[in-house]
């Protein structure tokens, strides 16, 4: 759960582990799946998707919750059915009776042998990124800017979004649920209907650099972002949304 | 705390590492100088601290989970080093800033949020004698478990930091003080039930008294 940072910081939500959660800073040149849930019942849904991915892939997968998720309560219905027959790993150690022992072990003093074992994970993160991709839009269809926003501050934008709709402006929104892998084909995809995104974000912008790679120039990517666990309004955020549209002639 | 700062003058020379949890606030309660650290890593911010500035006497404030949970290690080590630096250890057998969950020092069948059947020793163990197991350490010099949940206990753990600060003072090694301290909103209980509770159940795991004092053997110097 993300709180406030850095060092003790507090203990109110915020976005700030973004890069901490998706670029790793643990050893190695391995990827982590991190999933970003914006309500309670998706934080209770995405943790069993996560067992799931874990033990599929055998990738670690991170949830990336906040401080706010983790402190209120919704309700929730716990919709997961297990499968009845789970998947026989051929790798798993349960002692070799009766077959040839297993090593689970990544060391080797061959650089040849690491490379080869580097470049099937490679293999697994490309296979992960075409399957396991996942985001949610809303009013993207005819959108002419497009907030891109995770987790708690998806849902703050999208009260925004709803005042803004009322208003006539014509805002959208794109929800990453997987920050790794990122959904870059859909941001590049919806460049093709307009070049104006606003990236809106917990913290003194982190996700935005992941929008910029996605769009590639494509776009023009605006940024608001309020660090240190200052929770924005709808509100707020509406005043921000609306006074870009307008700056950029947009109405 | 603060008396002994006033009365063994040591306001201008003594340095502080409050906790995260519910004590992080000590800050706002001293007048010295005090530095955060990450959970469980007072003992080493501390050897760090006075290591760069000896003359200042160090000391840090942590609770079970600090000291004993995630950071064991730090604690263990900057006592088998002989850093020169104080430990007040504040045990109520609970995480208690985050909810009351089970700690290291949970007594067994105690209940809590993690552990609402009570403490079983086949899942999760025994409670964790820290003061004895630093005891061990021989760079550990003065070790001594206090309670206050009485006028009387409180005075005798004043006495207690009292003499921990000296042995640092002395620069003789490494000083804890534990001090059985009740969290009657985490325990379920009214402040008076929670001062019996830690007589009558809390010093049967963990006994009141001096631990370890080798500063007799030692020179002052």
């Amino acid at each position: 759960m993300s709180r406030g940072g850095p060092g003790l910081g507090s203990i109110v939500a915020s976005q700030s582990d973004y890069f901490q959660a998706t670029r790793g800073g643990g050893h190695g040149d391995y990827r982590t799946i991190v999933l970003a849930p914006s309500s309670v019942q998706e934080l209770a849904d995405l943790t069993h998707h996560a067992f799931d991915l874990a033990d599929k892939y055998q990738i670690p997968v991170i949830i990336l919750g906040d401080g706010m998720l983790g402190q209120m309560m919704e309700p929730v219905e716990f919709k997961h059915e297990a499968p009845e027959e789970l998947p026989i790993r051929s790798r798993a150690l349960r002692g070799a009776k009766g077959r040839p022992s297993r090593i689970i072990k990544t060391f080797t003093s061959k650089p040849t042998e690491l490379e080869e074992l580097n470049w099937s994970l490679y293999r697994r993160y490309q296979l992960i990124r075409k399957e396991e991709t996942s985001y949610e839009t809303f009013l993207v269809e005819d959108a002419e800017l497009i907030v891109v926003a995770f987790g708690i501050a998806a849902r703050i934008a999208k009260g925004a979004i709803k005042n803004a709709r009322t208003d006539g402006l014509k805002v959208g929104m794109l929800r990453p649920i997987t920050l790794w892998p990122f959904p870059s084909a859909k941001v590049e995809e919806l460049a093709n209907g307009t070049k104006h995104f606003l990236v809106f974000e917990m913290n003194m912008g982190q996700m935005i650099e992941d929008v910029q790679l996605a769009l590639a120039g494509k776009g023009e990517v605006s940024f608001y972002g309020r660090p240190g666990g200052v929770i924005p309004t709808p509100s707020e955020v509406f005043r921000v949304v609306s006074r870009l549209y307008y700056q950029k002639g947009l109405k | 705390m603060t008396e002994l700062i006033d009365e063994m003058n040591l306001q201008e020379r003594i340095i502080g590492i409050p906790p995260p949890g519910c004590s992080v606030f000590a800050y706002y309660y001293f007048d010295i100088d005090m530095a955060e650290s990450a959970h469980g890593r007072g003992a080493a911010v501390a050897t760090g601290m006075k290591r760069a500035f000896p003359e200042a006497i160090v000391f840090t404030y942590q609770g079970d989970g600090d000291l004993a949970a995630i950071g064991t290690a730090e604690t263990i080590h900057a006592a088998n080093r002989g850093e020169k630096i104080t430990a007040i250890f504040i045990n109520n057998a609970v995480y208690g800033m985050t909810g009351g969950q089970m700690a290291p020092t949970t007594l067994l069948d105690q209940q809590t949020t993690t552990t609402p059947y009570g403490r079983d020793v086949k899942l999760e163990g025994y409670p964790i004698r820290m003061s004895e197991i630093l005891a061990l350490v021989e760079g550990a010099v003065y070790i001594e478990r206090t309670a206050v949940n009485s006028p009387a206990n409180i005075r005798r753990t004043k006495k207690a930091i009292r003499k921990a600060l000296q042995t640092q003072i002395d620069d003789l090694g490494f000083s804890l003080v534990e001090i059985l301290s009740p969290c009657p909103t985490n325990w379920k209980m009214s402040p008076l039930e929670a001062w019996q509770w830690i007589d009558k159940e809390m010093t049967k795991q963990f006994p009141l008294g001096v631990i370890k004092d080798t500063t007799g053997d030692k020179d002052a110097n």
